[in-house]
């Protein structure tokens, strides 16, 4: 029970917890130790003595005891080694840099939130320290998130802190348009780790749920922290109606088997999250109302991505998907983006409106914009063996094969296939 | 904190400006200089001659000197110039950038402070 209280606790607060301690000792690194502490102590504690009435300011106290006891040991090691102090004095001048003196704004997380997401960190940089720092995610949880070893992981993290202090970094929520530049790397950085979970380049797991769900916490962070943003709520109503429909995606055998992929129209409806898809619906349907976001290309491309998932979540059954506008949805984003991968996605929808030919066609000349990619072969299989060529559908089935590095994915294509021997052919669509 | 801004550029866009296109270059860093004089603290600047002027020194392993005729490295985007400016942060150096031309990659780093060696002798690099 209190286990489970320590682990909500740390869910919830983390990132909150963290930004009063850096506001009040303006230092990353002591701040995250002493936080790290104050959690581990509740994890010994709460079983036995009881979850405290208020586990937030339980937390703050023992860090800031914990803070307090490290600067009293640093400062007597000062003294003991006279060559440190001139090392501590400057760290100290440069980690008074992210420290912002106005106190202007009441959420030191919204802070701590835009800090991670600076774009003067590399992209994946930034992404693991939003998930360390806001979210609280341990550093292994991280590494194993991102497929790296978590001494590989430690490292980056540690580099992306070192950046901010040298670097001069502001603690510090910008206004006007550098706040809304900002806002759009947030969103980069939670999208990409809501994609690294749901397209893993390879490995035995067709995707990686937990790391989705990150993303979306992230997500749900930054729009409560920076509420009617239609940027924010065009990335999260897209990404909780990808997300609704994790459960039914994988099928897994009852004896522990391989892991397959459950593609769209073979899904079972009733394990979508329906939940998550109204509350997908209601933040789309404010960003349509907004003239704002309509204007702006990419809060566009993100609301037709999400237009098109919303189809999908909305059609009571496969066979009752509105497919003409679904492509009609793709061929405007298309034109907005000039995306290879957006037209491969146009073909398979046109496909399903007018007919494998149909689909066919939009797939000639991609071959030059996606020399490598597995999915284009296996799209051009799956209409071929509907249009019965089937010899064609082999070879293409082979490419494909030949060029798919995901386990999960690569069995997919292989019984597809095998399926050409059957006349009846197999159904189409992306999962 | 102190930031050097260092200003990368292929020569031949210099070279081969109009005498308006070098007018507007001009303005830009008199705007720069403005703003950075009224908004943090202007330390020092300078613009500098083009690579052909540039002349490389090193020493080889028997620590005799060796010279070369040219720049360090060779690429098309050269350093042309730089100013060294005590900003409070890198968002208002970042800022204040804006102002220089858009041609230019900037490269703007912070300056160790060398008050004292031991700082060096104690850093940890990694």
């Amino acid at each position: 029970m209190s286990e489970a209280a320590v682990e909500q606790v740390w869910r919830d607060e983390w990132g909150r917890v963290l930004a009063l301690l850096v506001a009040q000792y303006r230092r990353l690194d002591l701040a995250e130790d002493a936080l790290a502490d104050a959690f581990e102590a509740a994890t010994r504690t709460w079983p036995v003595s009881g979850v405290p009435a208020n586990p937030p300011a339980w937390l703050l106290t023992a860090a800031r005891r914990r803070a307090v006891d490290r600067l009293r040991a640093e400062a007597v090691a000062v003294r003991k080694q006279p060559l440190l102090v001139v090392d501590a004095e400057v760290q100290q001048r440069a980690h008074a840099v992210i420290a912002d003196p106005g106190g202007l704004v009441p959420d030191e997380r919204l802070r701590l939130l835009l800090l991670c997401a600076h774009p003067a960190l590399a992209p994946e940089a930034a992404c693991a320290l939003s998930l360390r720092l806001v979210l609280g995610v341990s550093t292994e949880d991280i590494a194993r998130l991102f497929l790296a070893t978590t001494s590989t992981m430690a490292a980056r993290l540690t580099r992306a802190k070192r950046k901010l202090v040298a670097a001069g970094v502001p603690l510090r929520v910008p206004d006007g348009s550098a706040l809304a530049e900002r806002i759009d790397t947030v969103a980069s950085v939670a999208y990409l780790a809501f994609t690294a979970g749901y397209a893993p380049g390879s490995g035995p797991d067709p995707l990686r749920v937990d790391l989705a769900a990150e993303g979306i916490r992230l997500a749900r962070v930054a729009s409560t922290l920076l509420p009617g943003r239609p940027r924010l709520q065009a990335l999260l109503a897209l990404m909780l109606l990808q997300h609704s429909r994790r459960d039914a995606r994988v099928a897994r055998e009852a004896d522990g088997g391989e892991p397959a992929l459950v593609l769209l129209p073979d899904q079972d409806r009733t394990r979508w999250h329906h939940d998550e898809i109204t509350e997908a619906l209601g933040l789309l349907a404010e960003v349509l109302g907004d003239e704002g976001a309509a204007r702006d290309p990419r809060i566009r491309e993100l609301t037709l991505q999400a237009v098109i998932a919303a189809e999908h979540a909305t059609a009571p059954s496969a066979q009752e998907t509105r497919w003409p506008r679904i492509a009609a949805t793709y061929a405007e984003l298309e034109e907005l983006t000039g995306s290879p991968v957006v037209r491969l996605n146009r073909a398979v929808a046109v496909a399903e409106a007018d007919g494998p030919e149909a689909g066919l066609r939009l797939l000639e000349g991609l071959d030059e914009q996606l020399p490598v990619s597995h999915r284009l072969p296996g799209t051009r299989a799956v209409l071929l063996a509907r249009a019965g060529h089937r010899q064609a559908a082999v070879e293409a089935y082979d490419v494909a094969i030949a060029r798919c590095a995901n386990e999960a994915e690569r069995r997919h294509l292989r019984a597809g296939r095998l399926a050409l021997d059957d006349p009846a052919g197999r159904p189409l669509t992306a999962p | 904190m102190k930031y050097a801004v260092l200003i990368y550029q292929d020569e031949r866009m210099w070279a081969e400006a109009s005498a308006e296109e070098r007018a507007r270059y001009h303005q830009a860093h008199t705007a720069f200089d403005e703003a950075v004089r009224s908004r943090a603290k202007m330390l020092g600047g300078e613009a500098l001659t083009g690579v052909a002027d540039a002349t490389t020194l090193r020493h080889d392993a028997e620590g005799r000197r060796v010279l070369t005729d040219g720049p360090f490295a060779e690429s098309t985007e050269q350093l042309g110039g730089f100013y060294l400016v005590e900003a409070t942060d890198l968002d208002a150096i970042l800022d204040l950038c804006e102002l220089l031309p858009q041609q230019y990659a900037l490269e703007v780093r912070p300056v160790a402070d060398m008050s004292n060696a031991t700082d060096w002798l104690d850093a940890n690099p990694g």
